[in-house]
């Protein structure tokens, strides 16, 4: 039987962890972690070896913003076997305030949402497309539809990746490639850990969140709301007239 | 905002997510005061620190590694039981203490040394512990076991949370054939059915022996009608049948908070008789998939919201078994004398082990849990009388359970309180150990 091959770019993080593991719920898979810090994906990588002892784990780390470095490994990697899926997850929430006050910062923040994860996707769909197949999964956010004065650094690296996904999908239509763009709304995971127990906006389980990007991937649907609810939500505020919107202290 | 299983308190906190096993010692490192809160499955203020810091355990919920041959699993401490469960039971190994809810942390498991169905047999969750790694707000990361560090060890099983952040454990899991139980009901009319079924269940004189009567026992007690004290006895072994009924996928949830109660002398009345026939008529023996036999609730979302808006106590005592019957007779007359008090009663004897944490809350003699819609002084001056029968019985309450127990009779309860203190960390506090204990 063909064990699927799946990569997973940031697989330190929560939401690229959860699905991880219900791809191994699903039957005995070959996966390749990539991270920024061989311990803390060994980490990730030993839980997934006691869930699912008959899958194959194994890790690697890149540079995540040098271009030539993740040229040279997502060319490994695909040159190995072919990728049935890559899942890009890496991504940083600034403090919006603290990235007007320094450039450094609002520039790492684009750097690492934006930029960073167009580089795999690019890198990857060059290989995926001359090998004729897999499924590329990108990580924007509802952040991304439309810029909001509470987190524009990060929306805006995220919408980088809206358009970048759109562009992919237009190019890749026909070729057994699909690129799945996964849009989450607020979730219950280290990233958003210092809105919990505050009365901030409520956040959707990890878990749940997770099922639905599989769900997705599985599916190889090019655009999915993470819990779907957000499909809505942002339609209507996508189309808020700016008189409006502009009154909304979001 | 912050609440526990009990939603009497609704409070913010500074919520500090740990995520990282590696990373939480530097984390936790000065950070008090503070307590680690694991799913809030506690019904009082055991997990609460209310304005204060809260750290979240529930983000360390890796597994570390498996030994198929010893069944030793090494995890984090935010590991839920139910993920164990539900990954190694098809493997053949169970966790071996099953309280009434899947949906807490190995952490929290340990910190109020939880107690299932068969404590006259496995004891409680501490007693399955060979290891566990403690992190204190000095910067130490201790590791301690029955062996290691024993003082430490047994300050930290059942030490509601005080010495230290647990960051990950090794526990013995049990081989199983299957997921299954041979469960049997059977109903009785008074105490003294009571107190006959469970010796004959049990095997009094526990010896340890596996091989007669029943690894589980528990009981329903309706607290109202039939003089309180009829109910349903349930008791079960672990079956050899490797298929049978699948728990039902679909999951309730009661999707609000209704503006008052649902549960009141009306609804408990009929409720309980209804129940108790019902359960009369399917009495015997049954093959019962473990997730509905050791946690029925589970597949009710917030079902404690039922209480409405101002929440719900639960009462847990432990009394010596050379007292038990009359005091939970007394008990029992109290509850229905006052008119409240709710469907979820359980009556369960415990084995002859002591609990091995310095603040564990099994010993020997029967244990009564029930549930209190908070009416106020009504149900504070309900609580008082219960105390005084505790007290005079040389009982205990449960810690997980409390939310408002006067300090003498923590004092009385434990008696080795004051060898616990020594072990305490002073960058950790709670609502319930400044209520208790002063900080
Ligand atoms: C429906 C239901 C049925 C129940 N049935 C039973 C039963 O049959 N038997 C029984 O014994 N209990 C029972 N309980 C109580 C429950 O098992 C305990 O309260 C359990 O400790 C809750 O675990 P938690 O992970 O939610 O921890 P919390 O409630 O969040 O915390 C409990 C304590 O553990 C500490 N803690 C949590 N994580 C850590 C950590 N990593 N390191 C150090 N300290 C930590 C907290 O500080 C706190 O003191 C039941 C509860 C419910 C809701
Ligand atoms: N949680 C939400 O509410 C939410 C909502 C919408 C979208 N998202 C998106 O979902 C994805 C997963 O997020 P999560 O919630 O799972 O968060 P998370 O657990 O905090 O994970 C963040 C991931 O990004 C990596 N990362 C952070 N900074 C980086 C950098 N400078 N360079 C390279 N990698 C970096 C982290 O790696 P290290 O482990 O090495 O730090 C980690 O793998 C992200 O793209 C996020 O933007 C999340």
């Amino acid at each position: 039987m063909h064990r699927r091959r799946i990569v997973i770019i940031g697989a330190t993080s929560a939401l690229a962890e959860r699905c991880a593991r219900l791809w191994l719920e699903q039957g005995p898979a070959e996966l390749v972690l990539v991270g920024r810090d061989l311990e803390k994906t060994g980490r990730v990588a030993m839980d997934l070896r006691v869930r699912s002892p008959q899958s194959s784990v194994s890790e690697r780390t890149v540079d995540f913003q040098d271009p030539a470095a993740i040229g040279a490994l997502v060319a490994s990697l695909c040159a190995a076997a072919p990728v049935d899926v890559a899942l890009i997850a890496h991504g940083l929430l600034p403090d919006q305030s603290a990235c007007q006050a320094d450039l450094g910062l609002c520039r790492e923040a684009l750097l690492v949402n934006g930029v960073s994860p167009a580089l795999f996707a690019e890198a990857f769909a060059g290989h995926m497309e001359r090998a004729g197949g897999g499924t590329l999964a990108l990580i924007g956010s509802v952040a991304g539809d439309r810029g909001r004065k509470t987190n524009y650094v990060y929306g805006a690296g995220k919408g980088l990746l809206t358009r970048y996904a759109q562009g992919l999908q237009h190019r890749l239509a026909g070729t057994g490639v699909s690129v799945v763009l996964i849009l989450p709304g607020p979730t219950a995971t280290p990233m958003t850990a210092h809105l919990k127990g505050k009365g901030g906006p409520p956040l959707a389980d990890a878990d749940a969140v997770a099922r639905t990007m599989v769900d997705a991937i599985e599916k190889r649907r090019p655009l999915c709301y993470a819990p779907g609810k957000w499909a809505l939500v942002m339609l209507i505020l996508r189309h808020l007239p700016r008189c409006i919107f502009n009154r909304l202290n979001i | 905002m912050i609440s526990s299983w009990g939603r009497l308190s609704r409070a913010e906190h500074a919520v500090r997510y740990l995520a990282d096993r590696a990373a939480a010692p530097g984390q936790l490192r000065g950070a008090g005061p503070g307590v680690c809160f694991g799913m809030g499955r506690s019904y009082g203020d055991v997990c609460l620190n209310p304005g204060g810091a809260l750290w979240d355990m529930s983000g360390l919920n890796r597994f570390i590694a498996f030994d198929p041959e010893t069944g030793v699993l090494t995890c984090e401490a935010g590991v839920l039981l139910r993920d164990i469960q539900r990954l190694f039971v098809p493997r053949g190994f169970m966790v071996p203490v099953n309280p009434g809810t899947q949906l807490i942390t190995v952490g929290g498991a340990i910190a109020n040394d939880v107690h299932g169905k068969n404590h006259h047999r496995q004891g409680s969750f501490g007693d399955h512990v060979l290891r566990l790694r403690l992190a204190r707000t000095d910067g130490a990361l201790i590791d301690c076991g029955p062996e290691r560090e024993p003082g430490l060890f047994c300050a930290t099983v059942g030490g509601i949370g005080l010495t230290g952040a647990i960051l990950e454990a090794d526990i013995r899991l049990r081989r199983v054939a299957g997921p299954f139980i041979d469960a049997e009901l059977i109903a009785f009319a008074n105490l003294d059915e009571f107190f006959q079924l469970s010796d004959a269940s049990e095997g009094t004189g526990a010896t340890g022996k596996a091989s007669a009567g029943f690894e589980h026992t528990v009981s329903w007690i309706d607290c109202v009608c039939g003089g309180g004290g009829r109910g349903i006895f349930m008791r079960g072994n672990p079956a050899s049948a490797t298929c049978g009924p699948l728990p039902k996928g679909g999951r309730l949830a009661v999707p609000f908070v209704p503006p008052v109660s649902l549960v009141n002398s009306l609804s408990l009345r009929l409720f309980n008789t209804l129940y108790y026939g019902l359960k009369k008529r399917a009495a015997g023996p049954s093959l019962v998939h473990y997730e509905p036999f050791f946690c029925p609730l589970d597949n009710v979302g917030h079902w404690n919201r039922i209480y409405g808006p101002r929440g719900f106590y639960q009462y847990q005592s432990v009394i010596p078994r050379e007292n038990g019957r009359e005091a939970t007779q007394a008990m029992l007359g109290e509850i229905a004398r006052s008119g409240n008090g709710s469907f979820l009663a359980v009556l369960k004897t415990f084995g002859q082990r002591q609990g091995l944490g310095m603040l564990s809350f099994p010993r020997p003699g029967v244990t009564l849990a029930l549930d209190f819609p908070n009416k106020g002084a009504a149900t504070a001056r309900l609580f008082e009388r219960l105390d005084a029968i505790v007290r005079e019985a040389k009982g205990r309450l449960y810690l997980a359970k409390d939310a408002r127990m006067p300090r003498t009779l923590l004092e009385s309860g434990y008696p080795r309180l004051a060898e616990f203190l020594n072990y305490r960390d002073p960058g950790i506090s709670s609502a319930m150990s400044r209520r208790l204990l002063g900080v």
